[in-house]
């Protein structure tokens, strides 16, 4: 069995006890995805498995065999940025940049379940198959990413962009 | 972090064949147990993988729900079945953790989860009964903002940090578990256990059982039912009280009423003294006041958890008020 990643199949550690996050950093070296908390608090080390946005830290790399995993590596590079990276860039979406690589694959896939009509808990209409994408729905489908530098209107600006609610 | 064995289990036999010995854990999502493993709160040495066993969400034959124990809480919330027959639960789920822990967090995970309680979490610092039997308790005389106010003992006084259960408790839910010796089901109310003296035995499950899958009876509350979380911030993070009513009216009248609370007890608190109170009765402002207190006569307030009784009452209250009016 493999770990797909980014495309590109690797082996599963041979010990149990490395994390998802830490198979990444340490022996892949695709240092985008950034560890915060280490303990499930922040998302700075969200990346999409089976294109489902999860924490990597709280998840054990054998997790992931017979998986495919996607990193910030894999969104975008500097040459062609992901359409989220360069919204960011324009709304200012951050400061330091250590919560971005984890924010834009959180927002990749939150943007893919809003799609898919998947409610939030300030939606009103629980049987509505078509979600409204307001600055507090963002709020709310974003909460599992923390910005200590205080970036989220940006962030949020960005991600609205991207979605094609642009406020005024 | 001590060595660990990790294996996938292919079906519920192949499970329990692997799982039971000393030192064994099932394995879901990994958001509370890989965290305890580094915390050193937990030190399994064995982890039985039990994403691969059934998840499916289906119409259950009394026209109920069955939810596979492996199935994802986000997955729950989005089901249509859920979202039309069970609105509570879908609310519950998605008032829970962020979108990521959904996303990786199984129902039969979040059953079996362990408390947040800082002193249970902190195992270089404090002492904790529930961790180290017999060793003392920190947050009954500590920091206990977030601790029980119904349901503690003198041992313990750590909360179920669930939501979800919160809404399978009001909704009369039904966990299926098997076993060396074969099936058997208990009502989600009384799968949990209050600490007493021995704190350390949360439920009522054997080390040789594994949780299968959850099951609701058809519900009559999907008209007028909600679930209110109340939290130190709007989102991601822990009930200081949570609420989840379903109710039935007949002439301004309840008809039939199911009340469960969250966040101020060490299991899904089911309030039936509640609801007794209001079956039948019109939802005044005194008549829910003197339900409340039927149910909170025996509250243990402490310094930093005392604002809960307030809070709960105030809660319930708003929400009565507000599903008892016309439907919506």
């Amino acid at each position: 069995m493999t770990i797909k990643v980014n495309g590109q199949d690797f082996p599963p550690p041979d010990d149990a006890r490395v994390s998802l996050l830490d198979l990444l950093r340490e022996q892949l070296h695709l240092t985008g995805t950034k560890v915060g908390c280490n303990q499930g608090a922040c998302g700075a080390c969200t990346v999409l498995l089976d294109s489902r946005r999860v924490l990597s830290c709280l998840t054990l790399a054998v997790q992931a065999d017979g998986r495919s995993v996607t990193t910030i590596e894999g969104l975008g590079t500097a040459e062609a940025l992901h359409p989220l990276q360069a919204a960011f860039i324009e709304h200012d979406g951050f400061q330091c940049g250590y919560c971005t690589p984890g924010q834009i694959c959180a927002a990749t896939a939150m943007l893919e379940e809003v799609a898919a009509g998947m409610p939030s808990y300030l939606t009103v209409d629980l049987a509505a198959d078509r979600i409204t994408l307001s600055r507090e729905e963002v709020q709310e489908r974003m909460s599992g990413n923390l910005c200590r530098c205080g970036a989220h209107n940006g962030i949020i600006d960005a991600i609205l962009d991207v979605a094609g609610e642009h406020r005024p | 972090m001590n060595p660990i064995s990790y294996s996938r289990a292919a079906s519920v036999a192949d499970a329990l064949h692997m799982a039971g010995g000393q030192g064994a854990r099932l394995l879901g999502g990994g958001t509370n147990l890989v965290d305890l493993m580094r915390k050193g709160v937990d030190t399994p040495s064995q982890l039985v993988d039990v994403t691969a066993l059934p998840d499916g969400i289906d119409r259950a034959e009394d026209g109920g729900l069955i939810i596979g124990a492996a199935a994802r809480n986000s997955a729950v919330a989005a089901h249509p079945l859920v979202r039309s027959g069970y609105p509570m639960l879908a609310r519950a789920i998605l008032a829970a953790a962020s979108a990521q822990v959904r996303n990786m967090a199984t129902v039969g995970g979040n059953v079996m989860q362990r408390t947040r309680c800082l002193y249970f979490n902190d195992v270089a610092g404090a002492r904790c009964n529930k961790r180290v039997p017999g060793s003392g308790c920190d947050a009954i005389g500590g920091f206990n903002r977030y601790h029980a106010i119904l349901g503690g003992s003198d041992a313990c006084i750590a909360t179920h940090p669930s939501d979800m259960c919160v809404a399978l408790a009001a909704l009369d839910g039904q966990v299926h578990i098997a076993g060396p010796a074969g099936e058997r089901t208990v009502p989600l109310v009384a799968f949990h256990r209050l600490p007493g003296e021995r704190p350390d035995i949360e439920t009522v499950l054997d080390p040789t059982e594994i949780v299968v899958a959850i099951t609701l009876p058809p519900s009559p509350f999907a008209a007028r039912s909600a679930y209110r979380k109340v939290r130190d911030r709007a989102s991601y993070a822990f009930a200081l009280v949570s609420v989840a009513v379903g109710l039935t009216m007949r002439e301004d009248r309840v008809d039939a009423i199911s009340v469960a609370f969250g966040g101020i007890a060490p299991k899904p608190w089911r309030a039936a003294r509640i609801e007794d109170a209001l079956r039948g009765a019109s939802l005044s402002p005194s008549a829910i006041e003197k339900a409340f207190e039927a149910e909170f006569a025996d509250a243990t307030l402490l310094p930093g958890n005392g604002f809960k009784r307030g809070l709960a009452k105030r809660t319930l209250s708003a929400m009565l008020t507000e599903l008892g009016g016309p439907a919506q």
